[in-house]
């Protein structure tokens, strides 16, 4: 299949990917599956994959692609290449920052942010994350907000958060943090909206209705 | 005065940048706005709704639209993730007519209804298009003169499009800097990312993204950085502490919102303003445009 062998032969194309590959898990020998590539392109977000032509625009634009286990172009390849469990292992789609710049410059309207995001939901459905990033957990903590208040309460949100992942590390932000308090920008106390009732009534159904797919 | 529905979104309320609500409330009268707060507006939901669950993150951002299509007016946010979430959510119900009539089920359980007739923009492109920085320029008090700024855009309020400026290359932000009478310093990585809310999770990440914003607007000259996103302000703003400890530099950039430009140039004081609420002072930076104020007894 030519996109396995864009997969294998094209050299990264991004200046950090020698660090991404010495920190990727060991290559598996994962089986082919025909049915991952078939289930990215009904996604929203995942149809443009098809379109792909592997020029590596996505990548060479990408401002945290160093840090990323695989490159959005690879990605794309690899998804292409039936790669079910590293594509939904990786920390990829988790640094991506939402930035859309591949997004202005694909060249074939593949929309590689919108992929990242539709590979977050993916692996956050199938419970296959990965676990060397700490961005999920980040997320739900602001999606928890937001089914409590209405709102996203900062400082509630970065105590669960922290919490949940790394209590230790939050001192390393406790001087931002002390500045943001002493120039009155972090509010103590959650403001609930009225209408929380309602979102959670919306989302209620939104569950029965098939929810997080 | 034009009206619309204003939606000033989590940060620029009550969190963070706080001082963006604050300026904005400042200036609205004064340019001819009249910004009519959404009653009980939600959340957004922003990026990290969306990308942990499509359905839900749809319908929170839907109660939004339903909400303002009620008011019939344009609705305006000052928050440039606010602005591409909501504007992202009114593509999915029209492109996704599967996910349309769900999140019309879930509306329904809300006694809500979305018609899809909500225009959402940018209160920066509202003020760019509808009121023009010409007519703010004429009512300057004190012109920015020799004050050297960085226009920084970010990701969000070009990308990933734009009916206003180019995404590729925009010069909205630089017109309003030399509207004002300031000069709009060179600076390559003015439409670059700051790490928006990756600064918690990713924190080394996104020091090195905004190192190299700092570096880029201080080969330029500049004195200052200008903003038109909360997420931007707060990470320049809050992070350069630790970006100058992480990168042994010495940045001490002010980081501006447009709104707090605008009003200094217009002469209002550095309270109405909420000036004081940067971690990086501006007081020096901006001085000579209040002694110049006080001189001739203008201003607000
Ligand atoms: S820029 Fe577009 S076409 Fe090129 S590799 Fe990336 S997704 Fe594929
Ligand atoms: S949107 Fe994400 S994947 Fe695309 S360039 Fe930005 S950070 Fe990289």
């Amino acid at each position: 299949m030519w996109q396995k062998l864009c997969f294998m032969t094209l050299a990264e194309e991004s200046p950090g990917a020698g660090a991404a590959l010495a920190e990727r898990p060991t290559a598996t020998a994962e089986a082919e599956d025909d049915s991952f590539a078939e289930e990215v392109y009904s996604l929203p977000g995942g149809e443009g994959v098809r379109w792909c032509i592997q020029c590596g625009i996505c990548s060479a634009s990408c401002p945290n692609v160093a840090r990323m286990e695989y490159s959005p172009r690879r990605t794309i390849a690899m998804i292409r290449a039936g790669r079910r469990n590293d594509v939904l292992n990786s920390n990829s789609p988790w640094i991506c920052a939402s930035c859309y710049l591949c997004t202005v410059r694909c060249p074939r309207g593949v929309k590689p942010t919108e992929l990242m995001h539709a590979l977050e939901r993916l692996s956050t459905r199938y419970g296959t994350h990965s676990r060397r990033v700490s961005t999920p957990a980040m997320y739900r903590a602001f999606v928890n907000s937001i089914k409590n208040n209405g709102r996203v309460h900062e400082v509630g949100l970065m105590m669960e958060y922290y919490r949940k992942t790394n209590p230790i590390s939050a001192l390393r932000m406790s001087s931002v943090g002390l500045g943001l308090l002493r120039h009155g920008r972090l509010s103590l106390k959650a403001s609930k909206i009225k209408g929380v009732g309602q979102i959670n009534a919306m989302l209620k159904k939104a569950e029965s209705l098939g929810g997080a797919k | 005065m034009k009206v619309y529905t204003y939606f000033p979104g989590c940060s620029s309320s009550e969190g963070t940048a706080v001082a963006y609500g604050e300026s904005i409330k400042a200036i609205a009268g004064a340019i001819g706005m009249e910004l009519v707060e959404l009653e009980d507006w939600n959340c957004c939901g922003s990026t990290p709704y969306s990308s942990t669950d499509e359905l839900g993150s749809l319908c929170v951002a839907a109660r939004n639209l339903a909400l303002a299509e009620k008011a019939e007016r344009d609705m305006v946010t000052p928050c440039s993730a606010c602005f591409t979430v909501m504007n992202r959510a009114k593509a999915h119900l029209r492109e996704y007519p599967d996910l349309r009539a769900k999140v019309k089920e879930c509306l329904k359980e809300a006694g809500l209804e979305y018609g899809g007739g909500v225009r959402v923009r940018h209160l920066f492109e509202a003020i760019y298009n509808d009121i023009g920085f010409g007519t703010i320029a004429a009512k300057m008090v004190s012109p920015l003169k020799g004050l050297k700024v960085a226009a920084y855009y970010g990701c969000q309020l070009v990308r990933p499009e734009s009916d206003f400026d180019d995404p590729n290359n925009p010069k909205s932000l630089e017109f309003l800097v030399t509207s004002l009478g300031a000069e709009a310093v060179p600076f390559a990585m003015r439409d670059r990312c700051c790490g928006g809310s990756l600064v918690i999770p990713e924190l080394d990440l996104t020091l090195g993204l905004l190192h190299k914003v700092f570096e880029s607007a201080a080969a330029g000259g500049a004195r200052a950085i200008v903003t038109v996103c909360p997420l931007c302000q707060t990470n320049l703003d809050a992070y350069q502490d630790m970006v100058n400890k992480k990168f042994k530099t010495s940045y001490n950039m002010p980081v501006l919102f447009f709104s707090q430009l605008i009003g200094v140039a217009l002469g209002m004081s550095p309270k109405a303003l909420a000036l004081d609420r940067g971690l990086v002072p501006a007081k020096k930076v901006l001085a000579s445009y209040y002694s110049a104020v006080a001189a001739t007894g203008g201003g607000a």
